[in-house]
């Protein structure tokens, strides 16, 4: 079944420890987002999204559990496979809540520079930055710095910035946060969009309830557990 | 894409502005070696410029640059008939300070041996050498002095009939070049009351004498001038300077009259070795920890800078790490700017340095050897001072970028 799946997590936990005080951010959460398909992930504020997000996205470790992506197992407890810092390079793309471009950069800098950190040229890496700010309707935006930006185009960059090495996986954390509901209809229906055509697992972060009708699974998490809600088959 | 250029360009306000500040505290580093190798020059310039061979100074002292020296007149003889000696000449050297356009003015006196030594070996860049025996000066350009300009000394006026560069004492005074009688007469002179008084007092001294009181019409010969009683000494010269005939070991011809009681005898090279070690020593270690101290300091002002500037970019850093950029990447990013930072005030040193030093009032002199020197020391200060900031990238955690 691996095989087929690109996010797989099986049985995770993590607890955050303070002294004497532990504080059990995930239970026993597991997860299967098969290719090309798009997930919501639901919950309150401090309920363990987040943490769940960031264990996905190799930026932390879990306590113990498994990653699998692409039917890889990637991280096995506190115990990586891999350089995490070289394949989340390679195969994760992150948006978030805010669009977090780098400042000093221009739009098209910041899609350029994902590449060109995966050893793309810049040639290369200039030219498909290009095309996807054309694709998300920012290319005369290209040499704005983020500060010149309004906040949906600002995400519109991130995200192309997210798609740029073509990841296997897409963790977006709260993306339409600072959009109207207009604009965050359109970023929401992109990531499935971007999910079918690029064949990717995408998780979604997200509160609103409003679009959840473009999901392929809705997941949700309260005090750490994780539980599938609805699941829409395509 | 070079990330630390884009930032630099981002910040280019700030960096600049940092830059100059680096740059005008590293040119007071250069500066201080400048002032160093100045005093080295000037310490031992006239003895580079007269080229003797052997220094002959008054038994016991270290020569007329150092302190004191009283030599007969008559010694210059002596040494020319030395064997091995081509030729010898009078030196005589002191300081003065005069009042000249109603400020006070030092200057170094330099009595040459007319009509062996007329100055033609002098660093003239105005004017000519000395062509008469008395009241005739040559001045070096610091002294402020005009060709063909009066100046009072003692009781005469010399005619400025010369202009010299770069001729300066180890004390940074400009030099005013005469002859041997010239130098002594502004070194002895006094004025004519101090004259009357100092006869008046020989006379009233003779009444205490056997010899006057049984012959008074000697009394008489006591108002005549000192030069004339045979009982003073002629005035007294510094040194006595000798060049070595070609064939002949300088140290044989030092050892012959070193072996008289009342002379010490230096070569060319350990006078200027006392000069040195004994004169500009001290000012050499005072200067070299000043050196030392800005630089330090040059390099915490670099490294809090940099840290701030680090500071600044910790989220992105962060996202960096996020989007899976190597630690190679953050740290080629502070390097290089504190490399850059480095360079640039380097340079800004540099030029700023090459307008202000010819005014400063001692002579700056900026060689190769120092400059790549502190250009090394620059370019580790740099790398030393982006440590703090580079520790500080290092501990940021990617999860960073996540929050707020």
């Amino acid at each position: 079944m691996t095989e087929t799946l690109a996010i797989e997590t099986q049985s995770l936990n993590k607890v955050y420890s303070s002294g004497r005080t532990e504080v059990v951010a995930l239970r026993e959460a597991t997860l299967k987002i098969p290719k090309g398909q798009v997930a919501a992930l639901l919950g309150p504020s401090g309920s363990g999204k987040s943490t769940l997000l960031t264990i996905i996205g190799l930026v932390i470790p879990p306590t113990s559990g498994q990653v699998f992506i692409n039917g890889e197992l990637i991280v096995d407890g506190s115990h990586a496979k891999t350089n995490l810092r070289n394949y989340r390079r390679q195969n994760v793309g992150f948006v978030f809540q805010k669009a977090n471009l780098i400042p000093f950069l221009s739009a098209i800098e910041n899609v350029q520079v994902a590449m060109e950190l995966n050893h793309t040229s810049t040639f290369k890496a200039r030219r498909r930055a290009a095309e996807l700010l054309d694709e998300f309707g920012v290319l005369e935006r290209s040499y704005d710095k983020p500060s010149r930006l309004s906040g949906g185009e600002q995400q519109r960059v991130a995200i192309a910035r997210a798609l740029a090495n073509n990841p296997a996986v897409i963790l977006a954390d709260e993306p339409t946060a600072a959009l109207d509901s207009h604009r965050a209809k359109q970023v929401m229906e992109l990531f499935a969009k971007i999910a079918h055509e690029q064949n990717a697992g995408v998780i979604v972060v997200t509160h609103d309830h409003r679009y959840l009708e473009v999901f392929d699974a809705i997941f949700e998490i309260e005090d750490g557990v994780l539980r599938r809600r609805v699941a829409v088959a395509t | 894409m070079n990330l630390a250029f884009k930032d630099v360009q981002h910040n280019l306000g700030r960096f600049s502005l940092t830059a100059v500040g680096i740059g005008m505290m590293l040119m007071i580093v250069m500066g201080m070696a400048g002032i160093y190798r100045g005093l080295i020059e000037d310490a031992t310039l006239v003895i580079d410029r007269i080229g003797s061979d052997l220094w002959i100074v008054q038994r016991d002292t270290r020569g007329p640059f150092a302190e004191v020296s009283r030599l007969p007149k008559s010694m210059v003889h002596r040494v020319e008939a030395v064997p091995g000696v081509e030729s010898a000449r009078e030196f005589v050297y002191h300081t003065i300070q005069r009042q000249h356009a109603g400020k006070p003015l030092r200057m170094s006196i330099l009595g040459l041996s007319w009509p062996t030594d007329k100055g033609e070996w002098l660093p003239l860049v105005a004017g000519r050498p000395l062509a008469q025996n008395h009241f005739e000066l040559i001045a070096d350009q610091t002294l402020g002095f005009q060709l063909n300009e009066s100046i009072q000394l003692g009781k005469e006026k010399y005619v400025v009939v010369g202009i010299t560069s770069g001729m300066v004492s180890s004390g940074g005074d400009g030099m005013s070049i005469v002859t041997l009688g010239d130098s002594q007469a502004i070194q002895f002179d006094s004025v004519g009351e101090a004259l009357r008084l100092e006869r008046s007092s020989r006379e009233r001294r003779a009444m205490d004498v056997d010899l006057f009181l049984k012959q008074p019409q000697l009394i008489e010969h006591l108002s005549q001038p000192t030069s004339q009683l045979p009982a003073f000494s002629s005035p007294q010269i510094s040194a006595v300077v000798a060049s070595i005939k070609p064939g002949h070991v300088i140290e044989e011809v030092q050892q012959t009259i070193a072996n008289w009681g009342d002379v010490s005898v230096f070569t060319k090279a350990a006078q200027e070795d006392l000069l040195l070690q004994g004169m500009v020593d001290k000012a050499r270690r005072q200067l070299g920890m000043f050196r030392a101290l800005l630089t330090i300091i040059a390099a915490v002002i670099m490294a809090l800078i940099l840290y701030t500037l680090t500071l600044d970019k910790l989220h992105s850093i962060a996202l960096l790490k996020l989007l899976g950029a190597p630690d190679r990447t953050i740290l080629g990013i502070l390097l290089q700017q504190a490399i850059g930072l480095g360079a640039l005030g380097y340079g800004i040193a540099f030029l700023i340095g090459q307008q202000l030093f010819p005014y400063f009032p001692r002579r700056v002199v900026i060689t190769n050897e120092d400059l790549v020197q502190l250009l090394f020391i620059v370019l580790v200060i740099s790398v030393l001072s982006s440590l703090l900031g580079i520790w500080r990238a290092m501990r940021v955690q990617p999860t960073e970028a996540l929050m707020g």
